[in-house]
């Protein structure tokens, strides 16, 4: 029962952290450690959530959440007796409920997008060129503006003929050594839960605030590592040209009305940087943030 | 494919193998990449006699514009498919980065 009520407790506890999280400032003056503190609150709460719902279906066996489902499975019995057997019962199947529809929403979420990745490579394969003013890059011929990185093993960075004729030469490398941080550090993986999460809880505001504050948290992490090679205010130029290039004449319901607030923000984060976050209170947040991923899965562990 | 493009008749394999002027292929090498492409719904292929003959499923410039909407993420999903420069904005949103950005010019 108590770790029933601890799993609960913790669940509870990473709700509000990550609605406080979504509106922390401080997260953008360490872009990489609120990421990494954002990920193993997802994955604590899911834990969390899904074992206080088995720790207390399963507390009779006194055995814990691990052991207490394979006792269940090997017996597969489940006894109900008094009125509040019923309940443990339904405590037990949202349970279940719960970890199959987060398990099977990752897994639709990562083969939808990989289908999608190989349709758009092989599209690519056959439209796009290469050209010799940036080289190992692809180009789409058309006006418009468009730069992304297909991510993979094998990373594409795409532009279209419109950029290359908006950007300045100098401009070019700081946006794509920008994309070729997201291919390196693989973003889209740190993207896609967060996304997925979304998908199967649409109407849940903390869940698209957290997508938000991730996809930007990221934009900011390839900002800093792109910094590194380029100038901050080149980069700044090119985001902003590009920004300005990009806006559809009609608002769209998947534009999200924050994009221009957003790359103003990143704008400004370029031109007048805040201190980064002291060493050590970004090694405390690091703890902290593996020691809330290693807790869920020791409670399941817990004979309790 | 490009050949295809260029083409307003479809063609068989080896019309194809002998408009690629510029490699010396081997016709069972075309044919192949045509049967796949054909196969992942890029080519439609019709009977012709004993051999078939291929057309684009689509227009350049529709696989150009698709892949465009998916850069700009207007196909609304969302995905984590592509990850982008900068995000689409709207109209009066622009003119604020394009104020933003003579004034940083200026500096």
């Amino acid at each position: 029962m108590i770790a029933a009520a601890v799993l609960a407790a913790l669940a509870l506890a990473c709700a509000v952290g990550a609605w406080r999280l979504t509106s922390a400032r401080w997260t953008w003056r360490a872009p990489r450690t609120a990421i990494l503190l954002w990920q193993s609150l997802g994955v604590t709460w899911g834990l969390a959530t899904t074992g206080a719902l088995f720790a207390y279906a399963l507390a009779p066996y006194g055995a814990g959440v691990v052991h207490g489902l394979s006792i269940l499975l090997i017996r597969a019995e489940f006894d109900i007796r008094e009125p509040h057997d019923a309940i443990r019962l339904c405590a037990l199947l949202s349970g279940l409920t719960l970890l199959a529809v987060l398990v099977a929403v990752l897994v639709a979420a990562g083969v939808q997008t990989l289908r999608a990745q190989r349709r758009h490579r092989m599209l690519l394969s056959l439209i796009a060129r290469d050209e010799p003013a940036v080289p190992g890059v692809r180009v789409v011929d058309h006006p418009g503006a468009a730069a992304y990185c297909v991510p993979g093993l094998r990373s594409q960075v795409v532009i279209s003929a419109g950029t290359l004729d908006l950007l300045s030469q100098d401009e070019l490398d700081a946006m794509l050594a920008h994309e070729l941080a997201h291919a390196r550090e693989r973003h889209d993986l740190v993207l896609l839960p967060f996304g997925a999460l979304l998908r199967a809880l649409p109407w849940a505001a903390v869940v698209r605030d957290a997508q938000a504050s991730v996809a930007l948290l990221v934009e900011m992490a390839a900002d800093d590592r792109a910094r590194r090679f380029c100038s901050p205010k080149r980069l700044a130029t090119a985001l902003l040209r590009f920004g300005a290039a990009t806006s559809v004449p009609t608002p769209h319901g998947a534009l999200g009305a924050t994009s221009g607030q957003n790359v103003m923000t990143r704008v400004n984060r370029l031109i007048k940087p805040d201190l980064d976050l002291p060493a050590h209170v970004r090694y405390a947040i690091l703890t902290a943030s593996a020691a809330l991923a290693v807790s869920a899965p020791l409670l399941w562990l817990l004979p309790a | 494919m490009d050949i295809l493009w260029a083409q307003s008749a479809p063609l068989t394999a080896r019309e194809v193998g002998r408009l690629i002027a510029d490699r010396d292929l081997a016709p069972t090498t075309v044919m192949t990449v045509l049967d796949r492409l054909s196969r992942k719904g890029f080519l439609n292929r019709t009977r012709d006699g004993r051999a078939w003959r291929y057309e684009p499923a689509e227009s350049r410039d529709a696989y150009v514009t698709e892949l465009m909407l998916e850069a700009l993420d207007l196909t609304g999903d969302r995905s984590a498919a592509l990850t982008r420069f900068a995000q689409a904005v709207s109209g009066s949103e622009a003119e604020i980065l394009r104020r933003a950005l003579t004034e940083l010019e200026e500096q």
